[in-house]
């Protein structure tokens, strides 16, 4: 049996104590962005044989599941372990550059050893298949997070890492309560084991809370609206590479909970038939995607802007997860990669306007069009991708969620769906409108270096790449969409 | 059934709301992060209540005892408190920063320090 699937897991763990231990300066970066490239090698070979196998299982320590601990790869987690790990891979060589200059060199160590424990964290809530196992990996890639936020220029980074810390651990710990509970109906702990004793108990009142405590905890960690309050400060005064790689994969990985939960271990029948998911889930996604969307055209700094914006998309992944369909479930799947790699990119973009500018206000922008040409049009391809253009993986995802709503005959949700991109243009507009339109005092040239724009472009490209090849995603998400609502597309 | 026959559940209640309310209502963050724990302790005692079983002893093999209580959510629980104290001294070390940048451990006067045009 093959030892990946542990590796993949263990390598960022110890990684991140041996980073703690180099001397500050370069190494500590070099050795992160290895393993992170080793994690991406290691998920595509995984990828592969999830895809021909079907499921793959780790036994950790040899103890049989569900007794052990079971580490367990299907297509969904297979997705999201690519994604992870991709994500990482790109972001980790732009890291280099743009977090020395944002964070002292001295802190180094220390820095690169928590943006380790922080994938590993991520990729073992992928890849675990035992719900007490990811609450712990929850908390560590949680605990990795706050103290990289905290990492921030800005001293408002504290008082943000600080409410981010107090809103996380309570969700975690709802999870945590929602896990005991069923642990105390089932005497179980393995997701494939719950998914079939729950039916025997279902209809008891402590399921019912279960479930209560674990969407609600799940959700104050994805930032779902009314819950995603500690988001926007976060997101805004984090170091930039870290914001990038944050907003690209922590909701993602939560979004990823939710399904997990919501649609195999509960089970579709569960969650939408015994109880009301569709009132929850769909209202909250619409209000949310609709009013963050407002409340991003009005920001003057741009990281906040995007960060507003990353509620809003998040409202549209909820959105396909509460149509309790296959098709609404393929576009959640979806737009979760595709969400990563737009904003992945359009973060990035704003880390090499960081290099120059120290800020990212709405007035540093002025003239960048001629100034910082090759970033500005990444941050314009990113932002297309954003709106959903056709051609970029925006518009993939868009329309595979119409699609869902159409089906459905939700009307009014394609108008919904149609109206946030319409926002999205507003708020994009003005960044372009700023940039390519008025000029400022000084017109000089003054580009990004290259080792901050190429992992840009690159996910830039990638936000080309999958918008015209599907074959990939678009394969993946309907395998795992189908396989876990059990529901044929 | 009696008032009292899920004594343990009502006492893990009360305690998370104790926490939840303090999480809230303080604005000193120390004072939260105590609160945080309160919440997290009282999660501790419902998973510990759990494995519990009536005339049931510490679960070690030995004859003339059949019946155990269940070891496996104290094990879940030893875990979970390793992570409550991480989570605390992180917390904690956090509100240091805060003292040292603010001067204050009180969340009305930091916020009140932001609002004031500072350098961005």
């Amino acid at each position: 049996m093959s030892q990946t699937l542990a590796l993949i897991v263990v390598v960022p763990m110890l990684g991140a104590a041996v980073a703690a231990l180099l001397p500050a300066g370069r190494l500590p970066w070099l050795l992160a962005t290895a393993v992170s490239w080793y994690m991406l090698a290691a998920a595509a070979m995984l990828a592969g044989q999830a895809m021909d196998l079907g499921v793959l299982s780790y036994a950790m320590g040899n103890w049989e599941p569900p007794f052990g601990i079971e580490y367990r790869l299907d297509p969904a987690n297979a997705l999201l372990a690519l994604l992870i790990s991709g994500l990482a891979a790109v972001v980790l060589p732009f890291a280099g550059r743009s977090l020395a200059s944002e964070v002292p060199e001295e802190k180094s160590p220390y820095l690169y050893g928590a943006l380790l424990l922080f994938l590993c964290g991520q990729m073992g809530i992928a890849v675990s298949g035992d719900a007490f196992n990811i609450f712990v990996f929850l908390e560590i890639s949680s605990l990795a997070t706050y103290t990289l936020i905290a990492l921030g220029r800005d001293r408002r980074a504290l008082t943000a890492s600080f409410s981010y810390l107090i809103m996380g651990t309570v969700g975690a710990t709802f999870f945590l309560i929602g896990v005991g509970l069923l642990y105390a109906m089932t005497g179980t702990l393995n997701m494939a084991d719950l998914a079939l004793r729950i039916p025997e108990v279902a209809a008891s009142r402590t399921v019912h809370t279960a479930y209560a405590f674990i969407v609600v905890g799940v959700c104050l960690k994805l930032a779902l609206f009314p819950l995603h309050l500690w988001l926007p400060n976060a997101y805004t005064y984090a170091p930039s590479a870290v914001t990038a790689l944050m907003a690209a994969t922590a909701t993602k990985v939560a979004i990823y909970l939710l399904i997990r939960f919501i649609y195999s271990v509960f089970g579709a029948d569960f969650s939408f038939g015994e109880m009301p998911t569709v009132y929850l889930l769909v209202p909250l996604a619409v209000v949310g995607l609709l009013s963050t969307s407002v409340v991003a055209i009005g920001q003057d700094k741009i990281k906040r802007m995007l960060a507003y914006s990353s509620v809003a998309q998040i409202g549209y992944m909820v959105l396909g997860i509460g149509m309790a369909s296959a098709t609404g479930l393929t576009a959640a799947l979806l737009h979760l990669f595709n969400h990563a790699l737009m904003k992945g990119a359009l973060f990035m973009a704003l880390g090499c306007i960081a290099i120059r500018f120290g800020t990212s206000r709405l007035e540093v922008f002025r003239g960048l069009g001629r100034r910082m040409p090759w970033t500005m049009a990444a941050f314009v391809a990113g932002g297309l991708s954003l709106i959903g253009v056709p051609l970029t993986v925006g518009f993939i995802s868009k329309w595979y969620l119409v699609l869902a709503a159409i089906e459905l005959g939700w009307w009014p949700i394609v108008a919904v769906i149609i109206v946030g991109s319409l926002l999205a243009v507003v708020y994009i507009w003005r960044v372009v409108e700023v940039a390519y339109l008025q000029t400022a005092d000084d017109m000089s040239r003054c580009e990004a270096p290259l080792s901050l724009l190429v992992p840009t472009w690159v996910l830039i490209l990638a936000n080309f790449w999958f918008g015209i090849d599907t074959r990939l995603t678009i394969g993946i998400a309907e395998r795992a969409a189908a396989m876990l609502s059990g529901l044929t597309p | 059934m009696s008032l009292f026959a899920h004594y343990n559940y009502h006492l893990a209640i009360i305690l998370a709301m104790i926490g939840f309310y303090t999480m809230i209502s303080r604005s000193n963050l120390v004072k939260k992060v105590i609160g945080l724990n309160v919440f997290q302790v009282s999660v501790f005692i419902l998973f510990i209540s759990i494995g519990v079983h009536e005339d049931g002893t510490v679960p070690i093999l030995r004859e003339g005892y059949e019946i155990y209580s269940n070891p496996l959510p104290h094990v879940l629980i030893l875990t979970a408190i390793v992570v409550g104290i991480a989570v605390t001294a992180v917390a904690l070390a956090l509100v240091v920063r805060i003292r040292e940048e603010y001067g204050t451990v009180e969340e009305d006067q930091v916020q009140a320090q932001d609002e004031e045009p500072g350098p961005t």
